[in-house]
């Protein structure tokens, strides 16, 4: 028996081999505040305290924890030691962890909060470097990190009765309104510090069966046979589906439907990833069991594992149209007569790393047939929508048969627009007409979902011996590996992007999109731009360098500005603010620095050390863009108590969209924020708000709640007008309440007035976006763009090469900061992205067999990673945009990693023309006479 | 198939020593288990009938001082070595080493026996106890024996142990006197596994501005964790100064020789970083030497 105090309450409980800790709270005592990111002792997501001991409840046998006290997040309120908030009872560090805007997507939370409450008990006031050390493996993908170490020691003095939690200071928009562009906290949040937010995995359904998927682990090869009746046999299996079994759509796909849902005997598997066989069983035992009881061959053929080896003519073609999914061109002006009328020439080869999404919430769908018959599937998706077509495609039912009922989203990044489990689960239970999880355990999310593309990209540009930009031109190879994903989008971006922020009467730009064996590449903050902006920008400092000029000076006079004309023919006519954005990052930056900050200069503390700073600048369009139909719909709906609701299927995935449609919808109807309620992605009862992709959601679903605010604002008019006998424009908004002639009337009331002519409080809007062109009609490609400098300071140590980055200055153009806490934090957290990307991110693969198949061998930035972080909204507004607004998400993170590798070179003369950093080669290069021939 | 059927915790050596009679060859031991069920769950070893957890054996769980050693216990958890007085006093290069081994959480579960008995080349606790003079006490059912900590290992992840028969009780150093000082350091990457690309461990006795006694310790500088001799008997009877550094690290090279593993070091890389860990290990212990020679307390 298991003996055991949770939370201070006593269970006896049978044991269970195998069982870990973790399974023991979420799965028998329902505690799924407790999440589960990696389950190999990697994230620290599962983090209870022991005795007062932070343990990893992943890995930590249920049995070694009888006798003792378990501690997790929903037991931790009890322990405060004042009652603090509105919402309920809280513990200082729930509290500090929403007042500092420490919560993001929430999936990590509950862990942080767990070990930093098991770091407080140890040492009631841990310095920074305290607070570095006990989260060091408690890591959060949104990067919050300086929010959280603010909160934690805010918490800890709380806890020493020494002081209180204080708001976070964060400047309001220069743009603010009455809570448009005022600090706001996320409606979500006090479930995300307590534990209660659910995301798919803390579900539990009566008969649930656990779906599991038999992966090919083969990168390429024919599927001769499929053998299942053994498993099938397995006592406990109830059911076992292959391709065969697929009796309407056989692929799946967001652009292009080339992903097989399953692939058959005779058909191509193209990745290790691919899937023959799905299973439902009563427990994951079983499943997994059964699993090793398929029996499939393959006639493996030969591994296509790089993007130009798939364009050499003899290759084997992987789809039926060829390897090519898209060649890309940018053309403007003459770039042959561009580099005869340049001055200086300067040209660098790049190569960029496939990297993973690793949001610490891996893949989880359940789905299961209703009561009517219908389909529902919970899943923390980015394009709710596209997960009911593509679910009910599969399934040969109208889309209105199927209900994708949006859960919170532990992270996305861009890594959950394609189908993972959604199809095989809703398979799995038509089948079985009984509900069926389909989890993935983090190795099956790395090996399976969409990466970030690695590239090649060459880079040439032209300039005069001023440092006018004549001509650039560049060539990018995309591997977008087995399946299309969004590749040909995310390398258009690439393509388009990869003359930088920049203006040039000459510019080409050639990209080949590859299919190869390796894992798939779509989305992924940035969207082909992380990988362009490190080329560009890396060449604009040797351009610098070789012209003998200041690399802000050189950024400075060919940035584009209000005016100028891109690559792709678009004329800039607002909102450009990247100037701006370089000049706040410069005057911080000659603050700090005294002479050169581009020098190198030795540490003070240790000789050892070199410093320097690295410049870099960027820029991202905002929304769908090249001529695709961009839309959103919201629904506004007022309810009896005088509250609203506004709903679109759009997602929340840590980016703050929830806070932002309450403050603009708030704004709009002139009522206090918390009277304004979210809901989204449920595609029964949120309209289309399209996919939460492209930086656009602040900009395009945040239009659609601003008209549905205004329509719901005439509907209110028309019917008190009519009621009352007076004209619309008598009828004032305001302060929260409804004024006909002067009277007032509160929303409440203003309910029961709709109701009494049986009219429904709501409406609906469907925003469209200013219409786009295509690449390569000239005009313009997109509606908005975001601009961006960083300034980086790195501290290299000559001895081994290691690098730290100590200092990130980062100035973002954004429109209009509706939420400038939530902007602050998303700010932070993009600069740690791309730092990540810089310096420890590498998904690699050999022959198309994954090896970063782990948490373990794929590093993601932690808490001793974060630097110090310096930041400045630059706001320029879009005329079109919600007050203003136009995209941050992926903004935030480009100019990083070119910012870091520009200080690098500064520091060491060392040119990283290759990503991540490899700290061996910076050795190598400080040290080239002592590695000869070694 | 479950990781394990039964997890039982024995509180005696002899009742552990029954549950490994009663299961008989399909039982594991394990300590702190942070690696090891790992391994199981990602199939890198075949599930058990019976995990065999010794932490909770009292004679496993203490840290005394014994018969002018410095007593360890295998299953006390890292933190609490890195942490303990005694072991910043006798052996600061195993306080180091255990306080930077995995992450916090780790570190509360994980032990010193744990790290030793997975054998890896370059464990960092393995790394700083070999150059501290360690020897393990294991235990069987017949009764106990003392073994150098060298002794341990046969290669990589494999130890002398015998599997599933023995027991590491803990590890004794000798007590440190006036005029002995350790170190410990490493260097890693950021990319890839957490485990260093190199990592050196030193002890030396300084009387009278000489070396009177030395230790180093190099991971991973082949299949086990090693000491290199030829470097110790080097330094011996010298001060340590620039000059004695630039041909120690000479010395190095034909005694310690690294291999590339890719995507992590070349064994160039390997040679270089041994150079900057000797001067910083060798420089460290010097110090720490010097100091408690001037009866200042340990830092």
């Amino acid at each position: 028996m298991i003996e055991i105090k949770v939370n201070g309450k006593d269970y006896s409980l049978e044991e269970k081999p195998g069982e870990m800790l973790a399974d023991l709270l979420r799965y028998r005592l329902g505690l799924t505040g407790t999440k589960i990111g990696c389950g190999e002792a990697e994230c620290g997501a599962c983090t209870v305290l022991l005795d007062d001991s932070p343990v990893l409840s992943c890995s930590y046998p249920a049995v070694k924890a009888s006798g003792h006290a378990v501690l997790t997040i929903e037991g931790l309120a009890e322990k405060s030691p004042k009652p603090v908030h509105e919402e309920g009872q809280l513990h200082p560090l729930q509290e500090a962890f929403i007042t500092k805007g420490a919560v993001q997507c929430g999936f990590c939370i509950p862990g942080q909060i767990m070990t930093s409450y098991g770091l407080l008990l140890a040492n009631p006031d841990p310095s920074q470097e305290d607070i570095k050390a006990a989260l060091k493996d408690t890591l959060c993908r949104c990067a919050g990190y300086s929010a959280i170490s603010e909160a934690v020691t805010e918490a800890g003095a709380v806890m020493r009765s020494e002081g209180q939690i204080t708001p976070r200071e964060v400047p309001d928009s220069v743009h603010a309104r009455r809570v448009v562009g005022r600090t706001a906290h996320r409606p979500e949040a006090f479930s995300k510090v307590t534990g209660e937010a659910k995301f798919s995995d803390d579900l539990q359904f009566e008969g649930l069966l656990v779906g599991r998927t038999k992966r090919t682990y083969v990168p390429h090869a024919i599927v001769k046979n499929i053998d299942v009746t053994k498993a099938e046999k397995l006592s406990g299996v109830r059911a076992v589906l292959t391709a065969a079994d697929l009796k309407h759509a056989k692929n799946h796909g967001l652009v292009v439907n080339d992903w097989p849902i399953l692939v058959g005997v005779g058909e191509r598997v193209r990745y290790v990833g691919d899937a023959v066989a799905i299973i439902a069983a009563d427990t994951g035992e079983i499943a997994t069991a059964a699993l090793k009881l398929i029996e499939v061959t393959y006639d493996e053929q030969p591994v296509i594992d790089d993007p130009v080896k798939a364009r050499e003519p003899e290759a084997v073609q992987l789809h039926e149209t060829g390897n090519l999914l898209k060649h890309i061109k940018v053309r403007k002006g003459d770039v042959v007569a561009g580099f005869a009328d340049s001055d200086v020439v300067v040209e660098h080869s790049y190569h960029t790393a496939m990297t993973d999404h690793a949001f610490i919430e891996p893949e989880c769908s359940i789905a299961r047939v209703n009561e009517d018959g219908r389909m529902e599937v919970y899943v923390g998706s980015q394009i709710p929508y596209s997960d009911r077509k593509q679910v009910a495609d599969a399934l040969g039912w109208p889309e209105e048969r199927v209900r994708v009922i949006g859960m919170l989203i532990g992270g996305g990044f861009g890594g959950k627009e394609d189908i993972m489990g959604q199809i095989h689960a809703a398979l799995l239970a038509e089948r079985t007409q009984r509900p069926v999880k389909v989890l993935y355990d983090r190795h099956e999310s790395l090996l399976v979902h969409p990466k970030r593309h690695a590239t090649q990209i060459h880079v040439k540009v032209g300039a005069k011996k001023d440092g006018r930009l004549v001509s650039v031109e560049t060539e990018l190879y995309g591997d977008t590996g087995a399946y299309a994903s969004l590749g040909e989008k995310v390398l258009t971006r690439a393509t388009t992007h990869s003359i930088g922020p920049y203006e040039s009467d000459h510019a080409k730009a050639d990209c080949y999109a590859m299919y190869t064996n390796n894992p798939p590449a779509g989305a992924f903050r940035g969207f082909g731009v992380t990988q362009s902006a490190f080329a560009i920008e890396s060449t604009m400092d040797m351009l610098a360098e070789k012209l003998g000029m200041d690399p802000i000076e050189l950024r400075k006079m060919n940035a584009l500005r209000v005016g100028s004309v891109t690559s792709t023919g678009q004329v800039l006519h607002e909102s450009v603010g990247l100037l701006e954005c370089i000049d706040k990052v410069e005057s911080e930056l000659r603050k700090r620095v005294e002479g050169n900050p581009f020098d190198p200069r030795v540490s003070d503390e240790n000789p050892d050390k070199i410093r320097a700073w690295g410049f870099s600048t960027a820029f991202k369009n905002t929304g769908l863009g090249g001529g695709a139909p961009d839309e959103a719909g919201a629904d506004v709906e007022l309810y009896a108590d005088g509250t609203v609701q506004v709903r679109t299927s759009s997602a929340e995935l840590g980016q703050g969209l929830c806070t932002v449609l309450r403050l603009i919808v708030a704004e709009e109807l002139e009522l206090p924020a918390e009277k304004v309620d979210v809901l989204l992605s449920d595609t029964d009862l949120t309209p289309d708000g399209g996919p939460t992709t492209a930086s656009r959601q602040t900009y395009v679903s945040g239009n659609a709640g601003l008209h549905a605010a205004k329509a719901f604002k005439q509907a209110v008019r028309g019917v008190l007008a009519e009621k009352y006998d007076c004209t619309p424009d008598q009828i004032e908004i305001s302060s929260g309440q409804v004024f006909i002639c002067g009277r007032g009337m509160s929303f409440a009331e203003v309910y029961q007035e709709f109701k009494s002519i049986h009219r429904e409080p709501k409406v609906r809007y469907v925003y469209q976006a200013p219409v786009t062109k295509p690449l390569g009609q000239g005009g313009d490609m997109h509606f908005a763009f975001s601009f961006a400098a960083q300034a980086a300071e790195v501290e290299v140590d000559r001895n081994t090469g290691e690098v730290k980055v100590l200092t990130i200055i980062a100035a973002n153009d954004v429109g209009t900061a509706i939420n400038p806490l939530g902007l602050a934090v998303q700010v932070e957290g993009g600069a740690v992205m791309g730092l990540g990307n810089a310096l420890t991110e590498a998904f690699l693969t050999k022959e198309g067999r994954v090896i970063t198949d782990r948490l373990a061998r794929y590093r993601i930035p932690s808490i001793t990673h974060s630097p110090e972080i310096v930041s400045f909204i630059v706001e320029h507004p879009v005329a079109t945009g919600p007050f203003g607004a136009k995209g941050v998400g992926e903004i935030v993170s480009i100019p990083t990693t070119p910012a870091i590798t520009n200080a690098i070179y500064n520091a060491t003369g060392y040119r990283v023309d290759r990503l991540p950093v490899d700290q061996e080669l910076i050795a190598r290069h400080i040290h080239q006479d002592k590695f000869v021939g070694k | 198939m479950p990781t394990w059927k039964y997890y039982l915790l024995p509180t005696s050596l002899p009742q552990a020593f029954q549950y490994i009679q009663s299961h008989g060859p399909s039982c594991l031991i394990v300590s702190g288990g942070t690696d090891l069920l790992l391994e199981i769950q990602q199939e890198h070893r075949a599930p058990v009938d019976a995990l065999i957890d010794v932490t909770r054996i009292p004679e496993l769980n203490a840290i005394e001082v014994r018969d002018e050693r410095l007593f360890i216990g295998a299953a006390v958890p890292l933190n609490q070595v890195s942490g303990s007085l005694l072991v910043q006093q006798h052996g600061q290069a195993l306080a180091e080493s255990t306080g930077q081994i995995g992450g916090p959480q780790v570190r509360a579960v994980g032990t010193l026996g744990g790290n030793v008995g997975h054998a890896l080349p370059a464990g960092d606790g393995a790394i700083s106890l070999l150059a501290l003079d360690a020897w393990a006490e294991v235990a069987s059912a017949a009764g106990s024996r003392r073994i150098a900590l060298a002794q341990l290992y046969k290669g990589p992840g494999v130890s002398a142990l015998e599997a599933g028969k023995e027991i590491i009780v803990g590890f004794d150093i000798p007590l440190q006197q006036v005029g002995q000082g350790s170190a410990f350091s490493r260097v890693m990457r950021p990319q890839g596994v957490a485990l260093p690309i190199i990592n050196m461990a030193a002890w030396l006795e300084v009387r009278d501005d000489h070396i009177t006694e030395a230790r180093l310790a190099v991971g991973p500088a082949g299949p086990v964790p090693k000491r290199a001799g030829d470097i110790e008997t080097f330094i011996q009877g010298k001060t340590l100064n620039d000059a004695l550094l630039t041909e120690a690290k000479q010395v190095l090279h034909t005694c310690v020789q690294f291999r590339s593993s890719p995507l992590r070091a070349t064994s160039g890389y390997r040679d270089h970083l041994a150079e900057v860990l000797l001067k910083r290990v060798l420089s460290t212990s010097w110090h720490r030497a010097l100091q408690s020679n001037r009866g200042r307390r340990q830092e």
